[in-house]
């Protein structure tokens, strides 16, 4: 049975003058110590489905459909106290900015043993024993000193390796991590995603990485779900994916992408932007981007097909890999 | 035309902190510690670094909005960093800025129209109103813009399409020279490559001169005829784009290039660079970058190295290249 | 011009004063107030300021509703023998004239002061500012009244009855400048690190141009919230100033002196000399704090906030 198991999600927000969709029929699902991506770009819903997970919607959103499911139980009937006993103990978050993470008022130390007492009966001095190991997992020089640091006396890098340090107190089964490197400088975001990478590895995390940049995603994940206008567009093992997309949008992401295309020549884009979520059109969201589209993807929204081992919401998913178009 | 079009030389800037009144050493910031470049007319010269290395100080400098503290600026021969805001006018007219901000570069109360006719009235007061909007509408439409926006105001449009308002709002002036702080960091990868397809035409079109500022190197790959790469506020490399990514001779060049994240489908295995990065207020002795390089000496930690022009043009500040050590 | 006004009809402002009852209510009395107050000329029953009309044997005639009362001076007469309603109407006039312009000269002077400090910074930022500090920390009645007092005794009684008006919003016009100053300045600090500052820097529009005709339209919505109080403010002060004597003279009462020339009588039996011009000052500036807090409220950056 899978860790986690999300199952047609669908999210709302009931606004003034209309209902928002954020998500529609999203399922994936992980396995324990597995490495998930999420991709999308903003607005697709990424980051709203992990906030889902651990019941941090913001009003007014809410579920109205479907479950999720961590280690058999469904987490979106739990009132608030069952949840407080998943969020940030089973399932920790690491989320884009440190400076927003870290409370900038108290020191690393009050913060780390805040974590761990709210969730064990623990003495400060064992809780203060298990940071110190935490932040010595995360390559931090002195640890004991740095407990006392606040955070603005650390560099971004270094705050960064601190959340880290905080999601893994509890030892946790799934790391959920918001684009954690992203606000981070290249030389910096490579070491925390190999630290990340590592840390998974070797602690049997579950990890489900949030993030725009598929170059990132290449590199940690093991499964990607690529996701567009709220809904699940692709979803399959990393390197097939990335080597041989099966969705039209996630092949011109690829193509999009600066590497993949001839230096001083123009860049292969996708025309046009992805819906808000008042406009998204009918049929197949993608449809008025996508140099396939048909009478049939205009009309009426896409199953998800099996194509080999990876799963495609595009209609002519089959025909176009026999094509070899994608 | 004999020599490059805008020149920097030796260019240095200080900012001051405050502190108290009685304190011998204020603290200052040191953005810009001796920097010198040209830039070639048609050239799309590319200054890359992290964040802090000083790159958006150094085109701020160059395009007036800042004082230099120390140094020349050169715009084809004459220098203009000493201009009045009167003399500056007819320079105005021919160097122009891109900004980073998608959200914050379109002032939210005034139309697209007003946006764009602004430059044009104040630098071109002849005019008439029938060739204003002309003007207006033939410079939207070569940037993929609808004219019909200019009765709307900027909040009603998506990032992507307001940098590409901003684009269109820079070369209304006919401009020479432009400099592009980072344009497409704040937008969705997809929209990425729109807006530097935008760029690019525009260069072609409009026999453009760019310094195009940014911290992607894959950007730069595609876009870029020469590259200079800055750390701390110092210049480590210049060299032609090819040259620089096939061959890179400073050692934090090195660093940043297989820092950068590729698209790939192996696992990142990655070597973190030693140490953190140091803040400008407290700058390393010698050559910035010795706390952190593999290669550093004792000379390296007390002397800051000159620019050495290698065989194939290319200017590497380092020490060790210059003993040939590396 | 149309589109601007459809546009303003169905914006978030207007959706929430539609759902707001208190906001409704509040504009309605206020804009009846001036209304009524703006046409004292054409439909009060009486000229006050006419010394001919009044005669003393009318004086201290109860409203209407009570067993003494005529139907001729609906809410009864001063001790004067002046109507209540007719003097009522021209003194709600001349508060909210007050209140008016007077803000208007504190918003001139602060917003120029508050858009150079912000701008330019460094000394001149600091000198205004420190002004500022010290002119906040005297309170603007004891300014007032010294102002006042001095002019008072300056001038004589006919000459001061008829630079009245002008001296009262001069002088709370001068007194409040810092508010509007320091609200300005700090918009202006929050506008300045914006890029479409830069840009038109680098267009090459000199500061004046960028302060007023940049800068300033997108520090209106503090500004609009603060206005409300500030002049439901001015007109207290200046109800204040007529009730110690110092503002509006006995023959051109405001709001304030009539309160005022009533106090004695209010022990002694005529209290609707007093009460009601009272009731009308209360009400009038409950509607402005009211409709302010909704400004305030309406104007708040909320759910969707940009990127």
């Amino acid at each position: 049975m899978a860790l986690l198991e999300v199952k047609n999600l669908g999210i709302e927000f009931p606004m003034r003058r209309e209902v928002l969709r954020a998500l529609q029929g999203v399922s994936f699902s992980l396995d324990a110590g597995e490495r998930l991506g999420i991709v999308g770009e903003s607005g697709a819903g990424k980051s709203i489905a992990a906030f889902a997970i651990i019941n941090l919607l913001s009003k007014p959103g809410r579920i109205n459909a479907g479950e999720i499911l961590f280690e058999g139980r469904d987490l979106t009937g739990l009132d608030d106290e069952a949840m407080r006993d998943i969020r940030g103990n089973r399932i920790s978050m690491i989320f884009q900015d440190p400076m927003m993470t870290l409370n900038p008022v108290l020191t690393i130390e009050t913060q780390m043993i805040e974590v761990l007492k709210a969730h064990r009966n623990i003495s400060d001095n064992d809780a203060r024993k298990i940071a110190v190991e935490k932040l010595r997992e995360v390559a931090i020089p002195s640890p004991e000193d740095r407990l006392k640091s606040y955070p603005h006396e650390l560099s971004g890098g270094q705050r960064q390796r601190v959340v880290i340090a905080i999601a893994l107190l509890t030892d946790p089964s799934i790391i959920i991590a918001d684009e954690p490197s992203t606000a981070l400088d290249v030389t910096i975001q490579a070491g925390i995603m190999a630290l990340m990478l590592n840390l998974c590895k070797s602690h049997d995390v579950g990890l489900i990485l949030i993030t725009h940049d598929l170059a990132v995603v290449s590199q940690v994940t093991q499964r990607v779900v690529v996701m567009y206008a709220g809904r699940v567009v692709e979803e399959g093992p990393t390197a097939e994916i990335v080597t041989h997309p099966k969705h039209p949008y996630t092949r011109g992401l690829i193509k999009a992408l600066p590497q993949e295309g001839t230096a001083g020549k123009r860049l292969n884009q996708i025309p046009g932007s992805m819906p808000t979520l008042d406009a998204i059109p009918d049929g197949c969201a993608f449809h008025p981007r996508c140099p396939h589209a048909d009478d049939v993807c205009r009309a009426s929204v896409p199953e998800i097909v099996r194509v080999g081992n990876q799963f495609s919401r595009c209609g002519k998913a089959n025909e176009l890999a026999e094509e070899n178009s994608l | 035309m004999s020599g490059p079009l805008v020149e920097t030389r030796g260019v240095e800037k200080r900012f001051d902190l405050g502190g108290y009144f009685w304190q011998q050493d204020k603290p200052v910031v040191r953005a810009l510690n001796g920097v010198s470049i040209t830039i070639e007319k048609g050239e799309s010269f590319c200054l890359v670094g992290e964040s802090g290395c000083g790159k958006s100080t150094l085109a701020r400098c160059i395009m007036g909005l800042l004082e230099v503290s120390r140094g020349e600026i050169y715009y084809q021969g004459e220098r203009i960093d000493l201009l009045s805001a009167k003399a500056m006018m007819p320079y105005r007219r021919r160097m122009q800025m891109i900004f980073q901000n998608p959200y914050a570069s379109l002032n939210p109360r005034m139309t697209i129209q007003k946006t764009l006719e602004e430059p044009l009235r104040f630098h071109f007061p002849e005019m008439k109103n029938g060739e204003v909007h002309d003007k207006v509408e033939e410079v939207m439409t070569s940037v993929g813009n609808d004219p019909a926006w200019g009765t709307r105001y900027p909040h009603e449009f998506s990032g992507g399409q307001r940098q590409r308002i901003s684009i269109a709002r820079a070369l209304m002036v006919d401009p020479d020279f432009v400099v592009a702080d980072e344009p497409i960091s704040a937008l969705d990868v997809s929209i990425q490559a729109q807006v530097l397809n935008v760029m690019m035409d525009a260069r072609d079109m409009r026999d453009l001169t760019y310094l195009f500022i940014t911290h992607d190197l894959s950007v730069v790959h595609h876009f870029g005829t020469r590259v200079g790469v800055m750390y701390l506020g110092a210049l480590c490399e210049l060299a032609q784009t090819k040259t620089l990514f096939d061959t890179p001779r400073h050692p934090y060049t090195q660093v940043l290039l297989n820092a950068i994240p590729k698209l790939s489908t192996t696992e990142l295995t990655h070597t973190p660079m030693l140490g953190e990065v140091p803040t400008a207020i407290k700058l390393p002795s010698g050559c910035v970058f010795h706390p952190r390089c593999p290669y550093a000496n004792e000379r390296c930690s007390r002397e800051v190295p000159t620019g050495t022009t290698l065989d194939d043009g290319t200017v590497v500040a380092c020490h060790a290249v210059e003993e040939n050590r590396i | 011009m149309n589109a601007a006004i459809r546009r303003f009809a169905q914006s978030n402002f207007m959706y929430s004063f539609g759902r707001d009852k208190v906001a409704m209510v509040s504009f309605a009395i206020l804009a009846a107030f001036v209304i009524l107050a703006f046409s004292a000329p054409v439909i009060a029953p009486y000229d006050p300021y006419d010394q001919t009309t009044i005669d003393i044997m009318d004086s201290e005639i109860p409203p209407m509703w009570q067993d003494e009362g005529e139907a001729r001076f609906l809410l009864g007469t001063d001790a004067q023998g002046r109507d209540m309603l007719s003097t009522i109407l021209y003194g709600t006039r001349i508060s909210i004239i007050i209140g008016v312009c007077a803000v208007l000269m504190q918003m001139f002077l602060g917003i120029t002061i508050g858009l150079v400090s912000g701008y330019v910074g460094g000394r001149v930022e600091s000198f205004f500012m420190r002004l500022a500090d010290i002119q906040l920390s005297l309170s603007t009645l004891m300014l007032a009244i010294v102002a006042l007092a001095i002019f008072q005794a300056a001038f004589s009684a006919e000459a001061y009855s008829d630079m009245a008006i002008i001296m009262l919003i001069l002088v709370i016009g001068f007194a409040e400048w810092p508010q509007y100053a320091r609200t300005i300045r700090a918009s202006v600090l929050a506008e300045k690190k914006k890029e479409y500052v830069d840009a038109a820097r680098v267009i090459g529009f000199g500061a004046p141009t960028i302060m007023f005709k940049h800068i300033l339209p997108n520090t209106l919505s503090p500004l609009l919230v603060i206005s409300t109080v500030q002049v439901a403010n001015a007109i207290i002060s200046e109800a204040a100033l007529s009730f110690l004597g110092l503002g509006m003279p006995v023959t051109k009462p405001s709001l304030g002196s009539l309160i005022n020339s009533g106090f004695e009588f209010i022990f002694s039996g005529s209290w609707w000399i007093t009460a009601i011009p009272s009731i009308v000052l209360i009400a009038l500036i409950l509607c402005i704090n009211l409709l302010g807090d909704w400004v305030r409220d309406a104007l708040n950056p909320k759910i969707y906030k940009e990127k």
